[in-house]
């Protein structure tokens, strides 16, 4: 069975994609005839799987890790098509192998969703792990937050060399108190830029009321975040700081390439001895913001963003990160099985910051909601319009001349792309 | 403060109404606060100054208390707020046997009973302000829920809990679950009702699409203040096509 599994999942991703199907049939396919596929591949390159998981960032972060590896001079395997599950992995590998089943690469990137990364570093340890945060987000799928983190406490347990972890998020700081053999690595902020990262802990907190325990004193960090610029960002690792140019926009997006630097320096060897940080830095200034995760496109001469919002934690990020003044702004909340059904959370969220421009349009199939949650917070609201493609049209019509941001939640983002590949030029995404 | 809350703070105010959260910093998930929003801005667009208090573990216990709102927590939250909770249980009986309007959700829905026993076995006593006692369970309920209420009309929201409730014969359900599955999986039943407590399962958040529930905690609070209830004229479109959309969601 084993000799055939490859060449028979080959050929059933040619034939679902030429089908214009799903991106992991063909993976289910070959997890179902030969299950010992995937760590048999990827047990093989030499530098080890890396998992990069947690809540928010994990396309971007994961994006960075690659594109800081291959200055590197690394051939890296990742799964680029967002297919964020141990199927989505197997799908991904069936197309970098040759027809005898090997890949052609040092060292695998993986992003993963945090349930799906536990079954998979059960069937794969990885020899790295990369964990961002744990923040409200799909509880209707993990239950709770504290779940959540336990699933990736799962995925250290099984990592066996380094675990990268986020010093600033108490619940993932924390799991290096489980962890016995593996090396522990952190990124990390300076004190300056905390504020700006509300964690869910302090959602509605009392002003002044103590903040659930971290780690009694902070560990050094391999990489701090120092400071971030317009367009620039400083962080400091072996005691030096050093000043970039950024393409990425948002804090919370450059907070996660201090991520990517700990974790792509702990892959090629920390300190000047391996890793050239000449071009790694290079690298990191031209990493471009992930499919909708701060993108900006241009429509009618003017600048069009989209910020992806997936949880209270991203929306409250994206409305500090992106300030309204001058932009006129769409809210686009849809909330199928991809977004998420329970829309509880856009009460987590505070919209001051929007209460002097408004909100031009509400759009998605709970506009409504959006519509409701706005009155709440005494924000003026222009149009609302379930409709996306009505929505948008009306959007850039009343927009005219003015830049444009648009924050919409996942299936929202597909449609909104769908609707502006028709107007503009939009990254294609598989 | 809004311009909302300044032009109900000014001189035509009806009186101030107290509502105080119960343990937010523990017991809030799934937007609870979005409930206490709505009964600030409603107490205000009724005519009357909101007043909206935190008490939180090992703080004084306000006086003066008008409605009480509480949301749900995870099991940690939940052990950290549970010998606070009992210490306070004796003030929040006699508000509660006295009229005070309250709300609870989910986690403290559960604690307000009798107790909950998990699934290991262990039982977490209540505060048995509810006759109601709950057992945890490996299921998992989630979804969208609609429920026909005689005093609320439909009630819309979402549940999310593994612990099952059974009403005893001191409290009256909510309502009837027309959609989702409510306290437990087996009687129908969603939430409690018990002198002016409505206890639910339901976060959404409750109150924001359910202006019902939210004005009859505002009016009782008033009738027992100040002897009498006299609405404002607070603009529900928005609510009303909320409620359209919501009710026709798949589960």
């Amino acid at each position: 069975m084993v000799f055939f599994s490859v060449p028979l999942g080959k050929l059933v991703r040619r034939v679902s994609r030429l089908r214009g199907g799903g991106s992991a049939l063909p993976g289910l396919v070959v997890e179902k005839i030969d299950p010992g596929f995937m760590r048999r591949t990827l047990t093989t390159l030499p530098h080890g799987v890396a998992v990069v998981s947690g809540t928010n960032g994990k396309t971007t972060t994961t994006k960075m890790v690659v594109e800081l590896l291959e200055s590197q001079g690394l051939k890296v395997f990742t799964n680029r098509t967002g297919s964020n599950f141990t199927r989505g992995v197997a799908a991904a590998l069936l197309g970098e192998v040759d027809w005898r089943g090997r890949l052609d690469a040092d060292v695998a990137v993986l992003e993963l969703d945090e349930a799906h990364a536990v079954h998979f570093v059960n069937s794969v340890p990885p020899r790295y792990c990369l964990l961002l945060n744990v923040l409200r987000d799909q509880l209707d799928r993990f239950g709770e937050i504290d779940k959540t983190a336990q699933l990736l406490q799962h995925i250290a347990a099984k990592t066996t060399g380094t675990v990268v972890l986020n010093r600033e998020d108490p619940r993932v700081a924390r799991i290096a108190e489980t962890l016995t053999g593996q090396e522990v690595k952190y990124f990390g902020l300076d004190d300056s830029l905390l504020e700006t990262f509300p964690n869910d802990d302090d959602m509605r907190a009392a002003p002044g009321s103590p903040a659930p325990a971290g780690l009694p004193e902070k560990p050094a960090a391999d990489v701090v975040l120092r400071k971030v610029g317009a367009d620039s960002a400083e962080f400091e690792y072996d005691g030096g700081t050093v000043t970039t140019a950024m393409k990425l926009r948002g804090v919370y997006n450059i907070f996660n390439a201090a991520a990517a630097l700990t974790l792509a320096r702990s892959i090629c060897g920390a300190g000047a001895a391996t890793a050239n940080h000449a071009t790694l830095l290079e690298a990191l200034s031209r990493v471009a913001p992930a499919f909708g995760r701060g993108e900006s496109l241009t429509v009618d001469g003017q600048p069009l963003d989209l910020v992806l919002v997936k949880n209270p934690s991203g929306f409250r990020l994206g409305l500090k990160s992106f300030p309204a003044g001058g932009y006129a702004t769409m809210i686009a909340i849809n909330d199928n099985y991809a977004d998420g059904r329970d829309m509880s959370w856009l009460w987590d969220v505070e919209f001051d910051s929007l209460r002097a421009g408004g909100v031009e349009v509400l759009t998605g199939s709970r506009a409504y909601d959006m519509a409701l949650r706005l009155q709440y917070d005494d924000v003026r609201i222009g149009a609302v319009q379930p409709e996306i493609p009505a929505a948008l049209a009306a959007f850039i019509r009343e927009g005219q001349g003015k830049p444009k941001r648009i924050f919409c939640t996942y299936t929202a983002m597909l449609a909104i792309r769908r609707e502006l590949s028709k107007i503009t030029t939009v990254e294609v995404v598989s | 403060m809004s311009p909302a809350e300044a032009t109900a703070a000014g001189n035509q105010s009806k009186g101030t109404i107290r509502v105080v959260q119960l343990y937010p910093r523990d017991m809030n998930i799934y937007g609870d606060w979005g409930n206490a929003l709505v009964l600030q801005r409603r107490i205000a667009w009724h005519g009357y100054t909101p007043e909206l208090l935190e008490y939180n573990v090992g703080d004084p216990f306000p006086d003066g208390v008008d409605i009480i709102v509480g949301g749900g927590g995870q099991d940690s939250g939940q052990l950290v707020i549970q010998d606070d909770l009992q210490a306070r249980a004796g003030e929040l009986k006699e508000l509660a046997e006295d009229g005070a309007p309250m709300l609870v959700i989910c986690g403290l829905y559960q604690l307000f009973g009798r107790f909950f026993k998990t699934r290991t076995g262990a039982v977490i006593p209540g505060i048995g302000v509810l006759d109601v006692e709950t057992h945890g369970t490996d299921e998992r309920l989630i979804g969208n829920v609609k429920v026909s209420t005689t005093e609320f009309g439909e009630v819309l929201g979402y549940e999310n809990h593994s612990g099952q409730t059974t009403l005893g014969s001191g409290v009256r359900p909510l309502g009837t679950v027309a959609k989702g599955t409510g306290n437990n999986s087996n009687d129908g039943h969603e939430g409690a009702r018990y002198r002016n407590i409505v206890a639910s399962y339901l976060h959404g958040s409750l109150l924001p699409k359910n202006p019902a529930i939210a004005d009859f905690l505002i009016r009782t609070a008033a009738e027992r203040k100040f002897g009498s209830f006299s609405p404002g004229d607070p603009d529900d479109t928005y609510a009303v096509l909320a409620r359209d959309h919501a009710a026709r969601r798949p589960r």
